[in-house]
């Protein structure tokens, strides 16, 4: 909250009657530039993985076994952070795994974000019983703790991808539900909306033309930090063996064999775990970032 | 007042609890997957499959499985673990404890390093150094316990290796126990040697779990802390000639304390959450490294009874929650 009032004053003062586009005002905030870079440089990696990966990550060759990273004794040229207790090349192997997170990260949190936001702009507009019914099964819904849901869902549904995906849907659609409920309670207030109605516009289309496009921004913060969320609950049930079958290269399957041998070749678990944690971290600083540069009260 | 907290909460808990075992129990029972098939290995006939499904009672219609377990929940008993072949209440029982003080040790450890930290925050605000405070904080928010976890592992199993890496105690020391509060018991009979044992096991997973819990405490209870800094109270204190860790410690924290609380209560209940898989990656001896075992072994009857289990725990945190806030909030307490 401190920071809005803070930016509107200074947008006050120093753009006078013109405030910054929202694209100028997102270039020139540090956080969003570095975090939303790496994640840039994080997609363009899953992408092209077969082309930039110096080996292939599920080759085994038990003569390169633990092989330490470049610059320390007893290093391969050609493995720069090393290899695994199989002769695995781990930086192919982390360029790799970085497909199933994204996947995670962008399917997940896209269902999560597309079933929330429906039902809580349908919450929000309609209000009375259908608001009522919405809101109640949140509550019920939120009840139930994250850990005991996931573990339940995984039991029933099985392991594998899609059950990751299935369960991170299941559990965190009712944080987008809660919040688009709220704001579009607050833009359905505005004299933009009463004008809508008063020309003659349809609900539906007061809905999704008029009211959607003035909760995209909050939704766009909220859908970053659910992908860091997301990254981490696939790395969760990856190292519990829940996830992806284990000869997909997969950050939270390396960490669990890196744990293992973390004795033999600590750099098998260092290598993932840096990644998991830059992801993170990047994901949630551009959340914050977005947050603040597409500031409602800056609108315009 | 409080006791028609204490009975209205009592009854909702209840109603939560019949409502966690009919969906937790239907869930399991309409799965594809048949535990009885896949623990009796390739070799079985279909003859042997129906005699161990009659065995466990999973041949009979699923109302009367039900009104059979729910039966048992009454009278405390949650069936036998499939993969342990021990009754639920025993393996439960015996793993709970560990969890219990691995979670509170956590609490503790998250309080005590949260709250120095919003103090020595306050005390720098204004400065350069709240910057950096805000600056890690801001980062620290965003690291769940799994990354504190193996980070820690990598930590101390390579740079530092003074601290075992997995279990509870040192198994020659798991000797003349009464409870299985190991901690307690040792510290209260006088066996310091092995409380430090169980400590040493036990400083990196608290930490791991207490780490999140302890950003989120510093970033509220600092917000809440300057705000108290501005009010006239602290004004007529510093008049008084108090020093600024005096005004900070007695004058503000006491005010600026209660949103911080209810929000640790809230947070706690994510810290047992968490307790899954820090037990899982320390081989800690708990429910959560059992909860785990249990998905991956299908065993249906654990699953129920540990669902069952960690739900009664939420409920009854929150049920503490209420109750705290209640009797810290002097308006509700003389309504």
């Amino acid at each position: 909250m401190e920071h809005w009032s803070t930016n509107a004053k200074t947008a006050a003062t120093q753009a006078g009657p013109q405030p910054p586009s929202i694209a100028g005002r997102l270039v020139s905030d540090p956080k969003v530039v570095v975090a939303g870079g790496f994640i840039l440089f994080l997609i363009v990696l899953a992408v092209f993985a077969p082309l930039i990966a110096p080996q292939d990550p599920l080759e085994q060759n038990l003569l390169t076994a633990t092989l330490p990273p470049i610059g320390f004794a007893d290093a391969q040229p050609g493995f720069l952070l090393g290899t695994d207790g199989l002769g695995r090349d781990v930086l192919s192997r982390v360029i790799f795994g970085s497909r199933v997170s994204l996947t995670v990260a962008f399917v997940a949190a896209g269902l999560a974000c597309l079933i929330g936001s429906v039902l809580g702009l349908l919450a929000g507009y309609l209000g009375a019983f259908v608001d009522t019914v919405i809101s109640r099964l949140v509550d019920v819904w939120m009840a139930f703790p994250p850990v005991l849901l996931s573990i339940l869902l995984i039991a029933v549904i099985g392991t594998g991808l899609h059950s990751v995906i299935i369960a991170i849907v299941v559990i965190d659609w009712t944080r987008f539900c809660r919040v688009v409920r709220t704001e579009t309670m607050n833009q359905a207030q505005m004299d933009y909306v009463t004008a809508a109605r008063a020309i003659g516009f349809s609900r539906p289309a007061i809905l999704f033309r008029e009211i959607l496009p003035n909760v995209v921004p909050v939704l766009i913060a909220l859908l970053t930090l659910e992908m860091g969320i997301a990254v981490v609950v696939e790395a969760i049930l990856s190292f519990v063996g829940l996830s992806v079958s284990s000869d997909t290269p997969t950050w939270g399957g390396m960490i669990a064999e890196g744990r293992q041998i973390v004795h033999e070749g600590w750099w098998v678990l260092a290598a993932p775990l840096a990644a998991l944690f830059a992801t993170v971290v990047a994901f949630n600083q551009l959340g914050d970032g977005l947050a603040r540069s597409l500031d409602p009260v800056l609108r315009r | 007042m409080l006791l028609a907290v204490i009975v209205n909460r009592a009854a909702m808990a209840l109603v939560t609890l019949a409502g966690v075992a009919v969906i937790v129990f239907v869930l399991l029972r309409v799965v594809p997957g048949d535990p009885v098939a896949m623990m009796i290995g390739p070799g079985a006939t279909a003859a042997d499959i129906a005699a161990l499904k009659a065995r466990y009672g999973f041949d009979a219609p699923i109302l009367t499985q039900f009104w059979i377990w729910s039966e048992g929940i009454v009278t405390g008993d949650f069936g036998t673990s499939i993969t342990l072949h021990r009754h639920v209440t025993d393996v439960l029982a015996s793993r709970l404890p560990a969890t219990l003080e691995l979670a509170v040790m956590a609490l503790i450890v998250a309080v005590a390093l949260g709250g120095s930290v919003a103090v020595v925050g306050t005390l720098l605000r204004r400065t350069p150094g709240e910057a950096v405070i805000d600056g890690l904080n801001s980062i620290m928010l965003a690291v769940p316990d799994f990354i504190w976890a193996l980070a820690l592992v990598l930590l101390f199993a390579v740079a530092l290796p003074v601290l075992p890496l997995t279990g509870r105690i040192d198994p020659a020391l798991a000797e003349g126990f009464t409870t299985r509060f190991y901690l307690a018991e040792s510290i209260l009979t006088d066996r310091f040697a092995v409380a430090g044992d169980i400590l040493s096991h036990m400083i990196m997973p608290a930490l791991a779990l207490a780490l999140p819990l302890a950003a989120v405490i510093v970033r509220l209870l600092k917000q809440s802390l300057k705000e108290a800094m501005l009010q006239d109270y602290v004004l007529l204190a510093r008049i008084k000639g108090f020093g600024e860790l005096r005004l900070v410690l007695q004058e503000a924290l006491r005010n600026a304390i209660g949103p911080t609380l209810a929000l640790t209560g809230v947070q706690f209940t994510f810290l047992i959450g968490g307790t899954v898989i820090v037990e899982r990656i320390f081989a800690y001896p708990g429910i959560g490294n059992l909860a785990i075992d249990a998905i991956i072994n299908r065993d249906f009857p654990l699953i129920q009874g540990l669902v069952l289990l960690f739900g009664l725990i939420f409920i009854l945190i929150n049920i503490g929650i209420d109750l705290s806030v209640a009797a810290l909030n002097p308006r509700l307490r003389h309504a």
